[in-house]
């Protein structure tokens, strides 16, 4: 809550939207309105979670099964290629926060860099892979042997989920291609850098999807 | 409370309305206000979408033997019927009209926090009722607005998918409408508006978005699923290829009980607002009622089992349930009394928003009441799935909900438009409704304790004087809700001029002219008093509010 | 809480209410007990229907407005009222929650020696078999007095099986088992319906419950039976599909022997005993290998679209009827 009285489009900075009485109302707002945002995400992967936990329950043999056809090392050099991006999304954040243009222009291109090799390894690698040993549901599924329906299952949940969070990643490199354009602008300085932070937010959250992702689809059952 | 109006003669005066013209400067409009009313317009033309295709299901079910329709068109009557009415209007109303308008000027603010992403919402919700209709005219759904597996991921061959997909970026507008409620209200309130000198208005859509929030990815979620399911030929709900068709249920109420409440809490908002101003009374039990409403929000998530009680669940979940739904009735029984007890020594005119507040609190009560019905584990086994459902649901949904809406469209009417709608009609109309309605859903609860299922294109011989009174009262209650229609729409260019504050409202909505300019205040007010200051002058109190 | 004269008095008085139908018969022992609570919160929502009502109307008409000067007086908060109208609700509550959960939970247990009726609900119809043979559509023929318990799945989509007399009702899920129970209390027709929607001919899946005298049932079911019972096309099954080439008598083949099995937990590999059930011998014929057991490979082939859900309960009927004189015998 701010106790500024109302301008009316006196001398404010152009990034000040008008409905706001100043920037730190429109700060406090964005970084709400991002966490929200998040919430509804923890719903929406929450929902998905919840499902593959019951089934996983239920046919635990047929899943475990499933998960020993996925390659745990794509999965764990994916871990730390996000975990990096993370990393170097937050000094981009502290960049802002500085106001260092270069910095800005520089930790986000890495970051951008890191998400692009996530998703090469995904999809050149490991889904190319499972699509031509017939691991795909619906795409030429074939699974014999005893667990098939519960590998069918599991590998459902395992394209959705991680087809999902990729689906993330993407919208994310959008985000972060726009702020690139806007830092090549000059847009941010260190009073104003909402958008940088908030993507951050957004990043890390993507970051912890997949950290919790991992394990529960790559590591089930006890051969580690 | 400072209000710095200028009102010049109506000719010259730069209003929302009138600031800039043309298609483009509504398509591309930041302005909630002009946003609420893009949303008006669509969810009217749905409304009358879903409310014709419950004319025909009742014209239908005159005759025993099903009159009109073969079962296969009645049983796509009956879906798209619920889906429209709920996903597309029913979920959106209050909210996305009603919200968009008056939240910011409640507030004191000069617009939503995210005026860009409430424009956007509301394109998503025009491309998913898009899906919804190209549904409907391509033939249909069939699977019930339920979608239970695997009938509707198996089974079924109507357009389930392109269904599910409208439903599915419908629900985005719905999360980013509550998104900017939620921001709004905690970051952009005038100074002096502290949380306990809200309107009761705001904070039934504070309750209510977080409801929306929480609520919708599941069920979007779970619609996606279906939707692959049935696209992909997987099994994930299909018992036959080792899915599990009672936790697509459990999704699928997870969020479709909360969204009952999603549709019902902000009509208890307007009613506050309403039996506020037309008793000229402070809200009794303000605090009370504020909390009921987040009480009811988070009990609610907590219930969705009792639409389960007979589906395969364990007794001990439904007993858990079952409790649970008692529970969540109370704060609902709370705000009845406080709402009677407002009216006592209060100065009541019969205007129509009275008149349909009024008429919530009556048909709501029974809604309601109805409900412990169903909540009770004995009575429910008995009457779940059979027309005494159908009865409680729409006591709520358009005895309450519905009623809600079209008061305070009528109450809030002057300040959206700048002109009065004509008194006598506006009552005559709210009067055919609510003889119309009772007609027409009260004989459900008796077929229901009969026996008579749900969902039934044809029925026994025994259950058909009943059916032909709702129907009659069907058509009364149509012709009910085309009276407003037509004459709203007279009123916008032949209704005569509406003043700043003509129910003489407490409010800072009243602050502004009618209509107002786009950016609602020229000076952010002050607020220096409780919501609804309708009583004798207080000697400057601190903290003396109930 | 019981005043059955009161609650005979207004079944009474519903009944004899020209014109409109208003109450449904009463054929079934629990029908009553629900019937007295469903009159006693009708009761109560008039109650409050009423007096709300009323309380409305009153202050509508005593407080209207009578000049635009009118000042109504301050609103004063009252506690006591608040949380007298927040209490009481909720005592009220909970007495309907306790009265409506015990009714609930004693109707739920079918008792020991209820006679069985399968029923098999697919769309758009209800295949009803009898333990000796009979088999209806659309039709349930049962005795008069006597607890019967239906054991019930559906070969397709979820149905619903529902008999407004005697106010019972539950889903019928394809690949589980659900077991309701009645007591009829007197003879005659009553209807049944399938109460979860099912596609293009749900409502037309409706049927009758035929409760006879003992008598009349006996006779019944004897001019029926021409065939095998279902133990007896059970075991039909049972060689027909191979089932005793691996499940020898003695447990030396390559499945494990079902003597007596039925009703005792079986281990599994993964640690967990399940009864064996109805429900566990279902699962077994369909999805073998999605409950390994010990000491046996995992190698039974599935039956699944094989076998139709009748045949299926044949079958159970069956491997329940194995070992049932030696358990009898041991039991004397």
């Amino acid at each position: 809550m701010t106790e500024a009285a109302a301008t009316q489009g006196t001398e404010h900075p152009a990034y000040l939207a008008h409905q706001f009485a100043d920037e730190a109302q429109q700060f406090e707002a964005a970084s709400l309105g991002m966490w929200v945002f998040l919430v509804t995400e923890v719903a929406f992967f929450g929902a998905l979670f919840a499902c593959y936990t019951i089934y996983r329950h239920l046919y635990f043999a047929g899943f475990e099964a499933g998960s020993r056809l996925l390659d745990w090392r794509f999965g764990a050099t994916n871990t730390a290629v996000l975990i990096g991006s993370s990393f170097t999304m937050a000094m981009a954040v502290r960049a802002g926060q500085l106001g260092r243009r270069k910095g800005i222009i520089g930790w986000l291109t890495v970051t951008m860099i890191l998400a692009v090799l996530f998703l090469f390894f995904k999809f050149n690698f490991e889904w190319a892979h499972d699509y031509h040993e017939r691991l795909i549901p619906g795409f030429g599924f074939s699974h014999p042997g005893v667990h098939s329906p519960a590998v069918q299952l599991f590998f459902c949940f395992y394209f959705f989920m991680t087809g999902l969070h990729a689906m993330h990643i993407i919208v994310g490199l959008g985000i972060m291609a726009v702020l690139l354009w806007m830092a090549m602008r000059g847009k941010f300085d260190s009073g104003h850098f909402t958008a940088i932070e908030n993507t951050g937010l957004y990043w890390h959250f993507v970051d912890i999807v997949w950290i919790f992702l991992f394990p529960l689809l790559y590591l089930v059952g006890g051969r580690y | 409370m400072s209000a710095a109006v200028a009102e010049a003669p109506p000719a010259t005066r730069v209003d929302y309305l009138n600031a800039d013209y043309g298609v483009k400067s509504w398509l591309l409009t930041k302005d909630h206000k002009r946003i609420a009313l893009l949303y008006l317009g669509s969810i009217t033309v749905m409304f009358f979408v879903g409310g014709a295709l419950a004319v025909l299901m009742r014209l239908h079910l005159i005759d025993p033997a099903g009159g009109l329709v073969q079962p296969d068109t009645y049983n796509k009557l009956f879906t798209m019927h619920g889906t429209i009415m709920i996903f597309f209007f029913l979920i959106p109303s209050i909210p996305a009209v009603l919200g968009n308008f008056l939240v910011p000027m409640m507030v004191g603010a000069k617009d939503l926090a995210f005026p860009r992403i409430n424009l956007l919402s509301w394109y998503i919700f025009i491309a998913g009722a898009t899906l919804a209709l190209y549904a409907l005219v391509a033939g249909g759904v069939d699977t019930g607005w339920t979608f239970y597996t695997p009938y509707s991921s198996t089974y079924s061959n109507t357009h389930v998918i392109t269904m599910a997909v409208g439903i599915f970026i419908a629900g985005f507008s719905s999360i980013l409408t509550g998104l900017n409620f939620i921001v709004t209200i905690h970051k952009m309130r005038a100074p002096g508006l502290t949380w306990f000198r809200l309107p009761l208005f705001l904070w039934a859509i504070y309750a209510t978005s977080l409801i929306m929030i929480l609520g919708t990815p599941v069920v979007a979620i779970t619609l996606l699923l279906v939707g692959l399911e049935k696209w992909l030929h997987v099994g994930i709900f299909d018992p036959a290829l080792g899915g599990d068709p009672l936790l697509f249920q459990h999704l699928f109420w997870f969020y479709s009980h909360p969204a009952v409440y999603i549709m019902v809490l902000p009509g208890m908002g307007v009613v506050s607002e309403v039996i506020a101003c037309f008793s000229r009374k402070r809200i009794f039990g303000y605090s009370f009622v504020a909390f009921s409403s987040m009480s009811i929000a988070v009990i609610g998530f907590l219930v969705w089992g009792h639409h389960m009680f007979v589906a395969g669940q364990s007794i001990y979940a439904g007993l858990i349930f079952s409790l649970l739904s008692f529970l969540v009735a109370i704060p609902s029984a709370i705000k009845v009394f406080n709402w009677t007890a407002t009216l006592y020594q209060g100065s009541i005119s019969y205007d129509a928003p009275m008149l349909y507040a009024l008429g919530f609190i009556g048909l709501f009560t029974m809604g309601g009441l109805t409900g412990l019905f169903l909540a009770s584990l004995a009575t429910d086994v008995h009457l779940s799935g059979t027309y005494f459902v159908v009865a409680h649901f729409h006591y709520i949904m358009v005895g309450g909900a519905v009623m809600a809406y079209m008061g305070g469209i009528h109450y809030w009417w002057p300040k959206i438009s700048g002109r009065m709608y004509p008194d006598m009609w506006a009552r005559l109309a709210a009067a055919i409704i609510f003889i119309g309605f009772n007609l027409t859903f009260f004989p459900q609860f008796m077929l229901g304790y009969l026996g008579m299922p749900r969902r039934y294109a044809t029925y026994p011989a025994e259950f058909q004087v009943l059916n032909v009174m709702s129907s009659a009262g069907a058509t009364i209650l149509g012709v009910g809700y085309l009276i407003p229609l037509i004459y709203l729409i007279w009123s916008m260019r032949y209704g005569p001029i509406a003043p700043a504050n003509p129910w003489r409202a407490k409010g800072l909505e009243w602050t502004t002219p009618s209509p107002p300019p786009t950016q609602n205040f020229d000076v952010t007010p002050v607020v220096t008093e409780e919501a609804y200051a309708y009583g004798p002058p207080r000697p400057a109190a601190e903290g003396a509010h109930d | 809480m019981s005043m059955p004269w009161l609650n005979s008095a207004l079944y009474a008085a519903l009944q004899t209410l020209p014109g409109i139908p208003i109450a449904p018969p009463r054929a079934s022992t629990v029908a009553e007990g629900v019937d007295e609570l469903y009159y006693f919160l009708t009761a109560i929502t008039l109650f409050f229907t009423i007096t709300i009502f009323t309380i409305i109307f009153y202050f509508m008409v005593r407080y209207r407005r009578r000049s635009k000067e009118d000042q109504p007086p301050e609103t004063v908060m009252n506690l006591r009222l608040e949380l007298t109208w927040t209490i009481v609700p909720t005592l009220l509550c909970v007495v309907i929650y306790v009265w409506s959960a015990s009714l609930y939970f004693r109707n739920s247990r079918p008792p020991n020696n209820a006679m069985e009726v399968f029923v098999v609900g697919k769309q758009w119809m209800w295949h009803i078999q009898h333990p000796e043979g009979v088999r209806e559509i659309n039709e349930l023929h049962v005795p008069v007095g006597v607890p019967v318990k239906l054991t019930m799945t559906s070969q397709d989509v979820i149905h619903d099986f529902y008999v407004p007399a005697f106010r019972i009702k539950h889903d019928v899920l394809p690949g589980r088992y659900f077991s309701i129970w009645f007591q009829a209390t007197k003879t005659g027709r009553f209807h049944f319906f399938c109460s979860q929607y099912c596609g293009t001919g749900h409502a037309a899946m409706i049927g009758w419950v035929e409760v006879m005298t003992a008598d009349d049932y006996a006779a019944w079911l004897a001019g029926g039976t021409r065939g095998e019972t279902m133990t007896q096309a059970g075991e039909r099954l049972f060689h027909q599909y191979g089932c005793s080439t691996c499940h020898l008598r003695d447990g030396t083949g390559r499945g494990p022997s079902l003597e007596g099995q039925f009703g005792k937990p079986q281990k599994l590999r993964d640690g967990q005993s399940p009864v064996v059930d109805e429900g566990f011998l279902r699962r077994a014929i369909t999805q073998p290998n999605s409950m390994p057991i010990p000491n046996y490979a995992p190698v039974m082939p599935s039956f699944q679209g094989q076998l139709n859900e009748e045949q299926i309960l044949q079958l159970i009927a069956y491997v329940k009827s194995l070992g049932e004189e030696e358990r009898k015998g041991k039991s004397k």
